[in-house]
């Protein structure tokens, strides 16, 4: 009996062109692997695949929180109103905007500080910390931090701003042209932390001998930065760059917290509407249309990703 | 760069190995790299100090009398009169030890469930070899590409026709098919030498007891890492609960702060001592597991 497995295993594997990889258990485990997958799968199909699926078929009808059951069937119409709707493009401008002010911040401050703090030898910890902890807070603490911060007239904001002269207005988030910028402050320090590690343990994968040899050649602090760090930071930077991109796609909860969309709908986003028109307005069909169009743009985006990945590794070997 | 490359990383983690790394050059650098050095440090102080400012303020907030801190950020920085009354106050009043176990039972359960069922499907994934299994991959490839937040609105009719909401399961259940622990132990699994469990397979052990007895002790390190990932993120949820959890007493701290914020009115003291409280056992989680976090992260950025 216990030479079985073995015996088996070895008939199965001949036949195979690449016996190496599932040599160890192989025939006779397909019921077993199944066995494995199920709990995970039950989850996946009940909570990710199934409600997709729910969603592109209810995006057709007139579905309501109001009644049970899909509703009259409404074709294109859900999308139709939803790319109609001025607010519909309003809130992707947002998301949009939203993208442009905290993106090169992130990317930019992010490398700038990664460098600088690899280079400090003592005392990183410090840094680590100072950069990273906030990454770790949940979004409701970060947005009551900040709408405090941005108290109009005797907030730290506005006290800040009359140290530096500035004439404190209305306050940041109480304007419609400034309250975007409040949110983008309030992200970018909260998530600044996340591409910091990312270019850490990036910069720390590139050899020490390349500025070894480069100081050996002569070549100045800012000479190797230009000429060994960034180049070989290049991959990290796309990759912080894409998933920055869909974050931002996918911001809700601090605009939630800190302007629940306002004041007017200046900051409402794209899942402020979806969650707006699904769980206000109770038209649940009209939500799934919005939310399939978002999901549409994310995973474009996560495919451009997937062929730029593909092209640099094509280039590296 | 795949996680096969894990045991290995753990030597030269970004916490552990920046140090000694940076000396060698600096050893090579002549004066302007001196000066250099010395311009960057003092600019990342500058920057530490700025970002350190938020939460040093929302503590200093928390601890003053709710009183100086209606009057605003300098009469705030202005006074020294320390006291813990805020935070005695949301003891007192109750709803926050709701909130913590809404918190906690949630995180730790979806936790367990994740690490459980995704370590077996991964095991499946690595060691196993089945029919379909092309299309399995192609499922999980496709469950990453889809955001859970993009789903709340089908998620939310689903649980209220099978009766969930307003339950701790209606947060629990969505967050469980997180697809990249799939990935994260899966790419542990590859890098395990496969001699151990062919003795195991030989002396006659089944499947269940390669996984739970052989693989299983050996990844430990990525356990702790996906625990503590999904727990982090199961605590700091805020779209999920907030539409599935209407009762007060059933809330996440973090949808609790946010739906009783209005009523706190003028007692910004006890604002920040609550944002404060419901961040607690996250940067306590943060400083015992710095390592764990920070490689999870690198880890399932770069591959995510």
């Amino acid at each position: 009996m216990t030479a079985a497995p073995a015996l088996t295993r070895r008939a199965a594997a001949a036949p195979e062109a690449r016996p190496k990889r599932h040599s160890v258990l192989s025939r006779g485990d397909g019921r077993g692997a199944w066995l494995f997958l199920a709990p995970f799968g039950l989850f996946y199909l009940a909570f990710l695949l199934g409600p997709t699926v729910w969603m592109f078929v209810t995006s057709f009808f007139n579905t309501s929180t109001v009644r049970t059951g899909l509703g009259s069937f409404a074709g294109l119409a859900n999308y139709a109103e939803m790319l109609g709707r001025a607010d519909f493009w309003s809130s992707m401008w947002h998301t949009l905007q939203f993208t442009l002010y905290t993106t090169p911040p992130l990317v930019v401050l992010a490398f700038f500080l990664a460098i600088l703090t690899n280079r400090v030898r003592r005392g990183q910890w410090f840094f680590r910390l100072a950069f990273f902890l906030p990454y770790i807070l949940p979004s409701a603490t970060i947005s009551l931090i900040w709408v405090f911060i941005f108290t109009p007239g005797s907030g730290l904001w506005a006290s800040a701003q009359s140290i530096f002269g500035i004439t404190p207005g209305a306050g940041v988030l109480a304007s419609p042209n400034t309250a975007m910028i409040g949110i983008a402050i309030a992200t970018i320090w909260w998530t600044l932390g996340f591409n910091f590690v990312l270019y850490l343990a990036g910069l720390q994968e590139i050899p020490r001998e390349l500025y070894e040899a480069a100081a050996v050649d002569g070549a100045t602090t800012w000479e190797q930065i230009r000429y060994i760090t960034l180049p070989l930071l290049s991959r990290t930077t796309t990759l912080v760059l894409l998933l920055q991109i869909v974050a931002s796609l996918k911001i809700f909860d601090q605009v939630y917290l800190m302007t629940s969309g306002g004041p007017g709908i200046s900051t409402s986003v794209a899942l402020t509407l979806v969650t707006g028109t699904g769980f206000t307005d109770n038209r649940l069909g009209a939500a799934s249309a919005a939310s399939v169009l978002l999901l549409i743009v994310i995973i474009a985006i996560a495919i451009i990703r997937q062929l730029v990945d593909r092209a640099a590794v094509r280039k590296a070997a | 760069m795949a996680l096969t490359t894990a045991p290995e990383r753990r030597t030269k983690s970004p916490l552990s190995a920046a140090a000694p790394a940076a000396r060698p050059t600096g050893a090579r650098m002549g004066t302007s790299g001196r000066t250099f050095s010395i311009v960057s440090a003092i600019v990342l102080t500058v920057f530490a100090i700025v970002w350190l400012i938020p939460s040093v303020f929302a503590l200093k907030t928390s601890l003053s009398d709710n009183g100086v801190a209606a009057l605003g950020a300098t009469d705030i920085l202005k006074t020294w009169n320390p006291t813990l009354h805020s935070y005695a106050a949301l003891f007192q009043a109750g709803d926050i030890w709701n909130w913590y176990l809404a918190s906690g039972v949630t995180s730790v359960v979806t936790a367990a469930l994740t690490v459980l069922f995704a370590s077996m499907a991964a095991f499946a994934l690595s060691r196993l070899k089945f029919r379909g299994q092309n299309v399995v991959f192609l499922l999980i490839i496709l469950g990453i590409m889809i955001p859970s937040q993009v789903l709340i609105v089908p998620i939310f009719q689903e649980l209220g026709a099978v009766n969930l909401l307003n339950t701790y399961w209606s947060v629990i259940f969505p967050q469980v098919p997180a697809v990249i622990a799939v990935f994260i132990f899966k790419q542990f699994f590859d890098g395990i030498p496969k001699e151990l469990e062919e003795a195991a397979r030989i002396d006659g052990a089944g499947l269940w007891k390669v996984y739970w007895s052989v693989i299983m002790p050996l990844s430990r390190p990525v356990i702790a890492a996906v625990i503590i990932l999904t727990f982090v993120g199961v605590w700091n949820n805020l779209l999920l609960p907030l539409f599935v959890l209407s009762n007060p007493n059933l809330m996440t701290i973090p949808v609790g702060l946010a739906t009783v914020q209005g009523s706190f009115g003028q007692r910004y003291a006890d604002i920040q001592a609550g944002a404060l409280l419901a961040a607690l056992p996250l940067v306590i989680l943060y400083l015992a597991f710095q390592r764990q976090i920070v490689e999870g992260i690198t880890g399932s950025g770069l591959k995510g």
